[in-house]
């Protein structure tokens, strides 16, 4: 089991910049999240580790070893496909044995190590059934059985439930994280899914366009987003942002929001111009007074909540409110904000104002 | 009440496709179902007209393909009475057995030439097809279109220079020289057609391979190899058509050491008159390897033409 860093890698293809510079530090026995929408670099980054794609510059440790230019194979470190990639032309149990015949190790030791095996993910039934007629449930169980077989020192997994339907998904999930819980290994998983990062990740790091948006625990990502595109990819409905041009002076813990006084956290960074307030749809609270008011668009039954759309003076936003509230479209209603809450970010350079709430996190992202 | 089925043909199209098969059938294999009869009549039967579907079968044929006769004195033969039933056989032309005909001979190279062309059109086609496939090749279209250029013209055009080159490199009438020909000729179709079946296996079983603590060579052949079969098979059988038939070049290039079949037949018609029997049991004789080896193939023959025709 190890601890993986990533210091400053980058990785082009031809004039394409697939990863820009980043660098993250993967703890022993986590199981790390690499988050971000499709071609935003966290495939090529797992690649990196696993030695399917060799750095354009930077360096990776695995367990204080640099490893970026060895071969897969010297890594000790197992892979789990998208497509699973399970040899078509081999049975379930040759599948499964052949990390450790690689390894040049006894018949018999591998034959039991791969009963063991299947034992854990409990597939011992289909050993010797050949892969092309299995479900999607047990190609997946095989392909997790092919990494844990050899005991290698980290997992990489590049959106492995990807490729299963959604109920199923749910279910895997759980017994993935459960594997990983009783094994303590290092683990990185790529996934687009937010949701799924969220449940599984010990901790995230969120990409976008090449670059690491944000570093940290499920928490830290959720509620004090780093930037504004954190903020609108994790959460559903995603983050309000409602922009208006204004002042936030170093230290102030309020803001005018279209005349209105609004409480936030006490900032440390002044900032003028356009800024964005923004406030996740649970944080905002409805009633009928209130200086600063919104007009109901519509509104979404989600059986304990409801979401409401609203038009406000700096553009639309969502609430999240209990679905006992009254709230009737073309109403006039008053909105509150919980201050603890409220990120303010520059909408030039998309980062947010660092203040009481996020400096923590902030600090070393 | 009438059901339609997209997948179901009807009675009627069902009738008409097999009578269209049977007709299709009959063309192409009344033919060869002739030549294997001739091969099993007597020269007068062979020639007589109209044709005799109902005959005596004898073996003359055969004898004559696989022996040299000379005619002999009556003292010589009543000397000599037969041995064996092939001496039986040709006594009744007043002739005897002088030796062992040239076919068996240019049969077994015929084999040679024919299988060793195609192993190393295979060998050397799928290494070039995995690289293109695989590899960041510079000018890797512009190379392909040369190597598919080798086939743009018939190859007998440049038989001239081929026979000039091959007198000077001491290459003619060797099977060396015949295998590095037909492979010469086949290694296009080969590359192309292997090269469109290692497109279909996706990169990550070689990366599984690679991550399972196997080398680069170890995921080619442990995995890649495995999954190309039906592609190496079919190509196989391409080329293996193209070597085992050529006749042009053969004659050119070749008349004693290195002659294959093929041009040796139609010398058989020289020897003693024209011999149909034995020129039709050479060529039956002759069909077979590629029949067998076409037909212990012919699973992934099949698989491999449709393959990669509808993407998964």
């Amino acid at each position: 089991m190890a601890q993986i860093v990533i210091k400053n890698i980058r990785k082009d293809f031809g004039d394409f910049n697939a990863v820009k510079e980043s660098s993250f530090t993967i703890e022993d026995g986590e199981f790390f999240m690499l988050l971000g929408p499709s071609g935003c670099g966290k495939t090529t980054t797992l690649r990196m580790i696993a030695g399917l794609e060799l750095p354009t510059s930077g360096e990776i440790y695995l367990d204080g070893e640099e490893i970026s230019q060895l071969p897969p194979s010297k890594r000790d470190i197992a892979f789990v496909f998208q497509m699973f990639a399970l040899y078509p032309h081999l049975n379930v149990r040759r599948n499964l044995s052949y990390p450790l015949v690689s390894q040049g190790m006894a018949r018999r030791d591998v034959k039991a190590k791969v009963e063991e095996v299947a034992q854990i993910l409990g597939i011992t039934d289909i050993l010797n059934r050949p892969v092309g007629g299995l479900s999607g449930g047990d190609r997946q169980r095989v392909a997790l059985g092919r990494a844990i077989v050899r005991e290698p020192k980290a997992f990489m997994m590049d959106e492995p439930l990807g490729a299963l339907d959604a109920e199923f998904r749910e279910h895997m999930s759980e017994e993935l994280r459960a594997l990983h819980d009783r094994m303590g290994a290092t683990t990185v998983y790529v996934t687009h899914d937010q949701l799924e990062a969220m449940q599984m990740g010990d901790k995230i790091v969120v990409m976008n366009n090449a670059v690491v948006e944000q570093f940290g625990t499920p928490q830290q990502i959720y509620d004090k987003p780093a930037t504004m595109f954190v903020a609108d990819f994790i959460g559903s409905p995603s983050m309000n942002f409602l922009r208006f041009d204004g002042t936030v002076a170093d230290g102030a813990d309020s803001v005018s929001l279209d005349g209105q006084v609004m409480q936030i956290p006490r900032h440390m960074q002044g900032a003028q111009g356009k800024l964005v307030f923004g406030v996740r749809p649970e944080h905002v609270t409805l009633s009928d007074d209130g200086a600063y008011r919104g007009e109901v668009l519509a509104s979404e039954y989600l059986g304990t909540t409801q979401i409401i759309t609203l038009d406000t003076p700096n553009g639309e936003l969502k609430a999240r409110i209990d679905s006992a509230q009254v709230a009737s479209v073309g109403e006039t209603v008053g909105l509150g904000f919980n201050p603890g809450t409220v990120t303010l970010f520059d909408e030039g350079s998309g980062r947010a104002l660092r203040s009481e709430l996020n400096d923590e996190v902030l600090a070393h992202g | 009440m009438s059901s339609f089925s997209v997948t179901e043909p009807s009675k009627r199209s069902k009738w008409f496709a097999g009578t269209l098969v049977i007709v299709y059938a009959l063309v192409t294999m009344v033919p060869l179902a002739w030549i294997m009869l001739t091969g099993f009549k007597s020269p007068s039967d062979a020639i007589s007209y109209p044709p005799k579907v109902v005959f005596e079968p004898t073996l003359e044929g055969y004898v004559n393909l696989f022996t040299t006769r000379t005619r002999q004195t009556d003292e010589f033969l009543a000397a000599n009475p037969p041995e064996t039933w092939y001496d039986e056989i040709v006594r009744e032309y007043d002739m005897v057995i002088a030796g062992p005909s040239k076919f068996g001979e240019r049969f077994l190279n015929s084999v040679v030439i024919g299988f060793g062309s195609t192993f190393l059109s295979i060998f050397l086609g799928t290494l070039a097809a995995y690289a293109f496939s695989r590899f960041k090749i510079p000018l890797a279209d512009d190379l392909l279109f040369f190597i598919l250029s080798t086939r743009m013209m018939p190859p007998i055009a440049v038989a001239i220079p081929i026979f000039l080159m091959y007198r000077q490199l001491g290459l003619s009438d060797t099977h060396l020289g015949m295998i590095l020909l037909y492979t010469g000729v086949n290694i296009s179709l080969a590359v192309w057609l292997l090269k469109g079946f290692i497109d279909e296996i996706p990169l990550e079983y070689e990366e599984a391979a690679l991550i399972d603590g196997y080398t680069r060579f170890q995921a080619f052949y442990k995995v890649v190899l495995p999954q190309a079969a039906t592609g190496i098979a079919s190509t196989a059988i391409f080329c293996l058509i193209f070597a085992w038939n050529e006749y042009a070049f053969a004659v050119l290039l070749t008349s004693g050491t290195a002659q294959t079949a093929p041009p040796f037949i139609p010398t058989i018609i020289g020897v003693g008159g024209l011999d149909w029997p034995a020129v039709a049991a050479g060529a039956t004789i002759f069909l077979l390897p590629v029949m067998i080896f076409t037909i212990l193939l012919r699973k992934h023959l099949l698989r491999g033409i449709t393959f990669g025709a509808v993407r998964k």
